[in-house]
């Protein structure tokens, strides 16, 4: 028998086909769209020079001047300690809001929750260098509004992670131990926090990670570190300092990372 | 009763020289940092005076003075993020086939996971600076720093998922002579599509958030507005621009969320 064409296999119903072909049209539609705006607000003779330009640029950046590498450790050490800092003020504040916030650990599943859900959700919408930004304004530049920045900024990140593994520990024990008449902060101590513990440490080493890749531009808005060595240097176009500053931060950021891969491969 | 020690949580960390080592080294390393951080404290309680006012200020934001910009800047940032995910999803397609251990024949893997490693190194504000020198200021600089992030991310994960398919489905459609295009098309890609969807509308979600930041560089959208208005101390305007960010992100993080779950 020949195949006839509706004895064809069709993945979807015409109606499913329908649907979806609509929806990458309005998808085109809006990425046109979209495209039309940038291009109103683009000069495209400086796009055109991009080439020239990013020729330049890695033309000045070479050589590289190895000679500022002696004054940015001190910035550098600036940078970790923004980055450790941050993350112990992360912690000590983000653990409280995610014992808040998860469904078998809040006192009030009602008018808690949402609060701590609320505030965990702020600080990871706004990104640490808008903290900074805003912090600098208020405590004038420096390391400590770096600091606040990171720590506000990972309250959320600690506090997100934290309650889902909070969350999804193991209700035996938790019984068990409130079946030998444990009261509700020895619940916590012998039921939840020993079956959280290997996460916690994971979570922390994992945002002092991140928080060291974030406070190395920190310095950019003014809040200390080798960032203001960066901008210090991009405005008074120094690019064979920027060379240096690139790699020193490229090296703290792998060393950092590997640090953090091998912790967290022990503890998990 | 024989004096039996009190009963104690096992520790985190067994070997008691490790762990009482750490502790050590711990407390050093906080008094160095701390010793170190030369606070100016009249600057402080000067900042506290204004850091009164700038949390005060998110009892009355004000979006009214500077409508304009903010609508502007939030238009632009829109338009950033949704091209930027667009551009960055098409190019980190081929790159993640090409990162796929199972996929690609060895120099095309070492490639691709070359551009991955790359695109994830640099902090996003870092290549924004040098797309600005290279593009001029404005919103593109901003969609290539963009959607250059957008191709580690989506590239790393898609391989990721790529090396961990089932392979015998692949085997099935090669059984039946499918050319390598056919066998991608029929063997790979519908075991990792709807994971690929969702991680797009993530990384729109990502997109969107990093777009606000970009902007203090030079890069457009929302994120120079807001620099503007803190440079002018105009803390109300700031609450105002904060408060919406928050709210977008929050809608994005829900709608992605959704679509995401419906996927599964």
């Amino acid at each position: 028998m020949p195949i006839t064409e509706n004895k064809l296999w069709r993945r979807h119903t015409p109606a499913g086909s329908l649907i979806r072909w609509v929806g990458w049209l309005l998808a085109v539609a809006l990425l046109v769209q979209c495209w039309d705006i940038l291009n109103e607000n683009t000069i495209w003779d400086f796009v055109y020079d991009a080439p020239a330009q990013a020729a330049d640029l890695i033309g000045r950046m070479f050589p590289p001047r190895w000679s500022v590498l002696p004054s940015l450790w001190s910035p550098l050490w600036d940078t970790i300690n923004m980055a450790t800092l941050g993350t112990l003020l992360g912690v000590l504040l983000g653990t409280p809001v995610a014992f808040l916030a998860a469904r078998n650990t809040t006192p009030s599943a009602a008018f808690i929750r949402p609060l701590a859900l609320t505030v965990i959700v702020s600080s990871r919408s706004i990104n640490a260098l808008i903290w900074a930004l805003l912090l600098v304004t208020v405590l004038g530049p420096g390391v400590l509004a770096g600091i606040v920045a990171i720590g506000l900024r990972s309250i959320g990140f600690v506090g997100k992670l934290l309650y889902e593994a909070i969350e999804e520990v193991d209700n035996k024990q938790v019984e068990a131990i409130e079946a030998t008449g444990a009261t509700g902060p020895q619940r916590l101590i012998y039921a939840i926090v020993p079956q959280i513990m290997p996460a916690f440490a994971g979570i922390v080493v994992y945002r002092w990670d991140i928080n060291i890749r974030e406070s190395a531009v920190l310095g950019l808005v003014g809040a200390g570190g080798i960032g203001l060595q960066l901008n210090a240097s991009v405005s008074r176009l120094a690019w064979p300092e920027v060379t240096v500053i690139f790699a020193a931060i490229l090296v703290t950021v792998f060393i950092s990372e590997w640090v953090s891969a091998q912790v967290r491969q022990r503890i998990i | 009763m024989r004096d039996v020690a009190r009963w104690s949580p096992p520790p985190l960390i067994r070997n008691p020289w490790l762990r009482y080592g750490l502790y050590l080294g711990g407390a050093v390393y906080l008094a160095l940092a701390v010793g170190t951080l030369h606070i100016n404290w009249a600057r402080l309680a000067l900042g506290l005076e204004r850091g009164w006012a700038f949390v005060s200020a998110f009892g009355h934001p004000n979006i009214v003075t500077h409508w304009r910009e903010i609508e502007e800047g939030f238009i632009e940032s829109l338009t950033m993020t949704v091209v930027a995910t667009a551009a960055g999803v098409a190019i980190s397609l081929p790159v993640g086939l090409g990162a796929a251990r199972n996929l690609a024949p060895m120099p095309v893997y070492l490639l691709c996971r070359g551009i991955i490693a790359i695109s994830r190194t640099f902090p996003e504000i870092i290549v924004a600076i040098l797309f600005v020198k290279m593009f001029g200021f404005g919103p593109l600089a901003g969609v290539a720093t963009l959607a250059f992030a957008t191709i580690g991310f989506m590239a790393k994960l898609l391989a990721e998922d790529i090396e961990d398919i089932d392979a015998t489905q692949m085997e099935a459609i090669r059984a039946t002579g499918a050319s390598p295009m056919q066998i991608i098309n029929y063997g790979v890609q519908p075991q990792v599509m709807a994971r690929f969807i969702g991680l797009s509308v993530y990384r729109l979600d990502i997109n969107f958030r990093e777009s606000a930041v970009i902007g203090i560089v030079g890069a457009g959208g929302i994120g120079a507005t807001l620099n503007t208005s803190f440079e002018r101390y105009e803390f109300d305007t700031a609450a105002a621009i904060l408060l919406a960010i928050i709210g977008i992100v929050m809608a994005t993080e829900y709608a992605s969320s959704l679509i995401r779950g419906r996927l599964r």
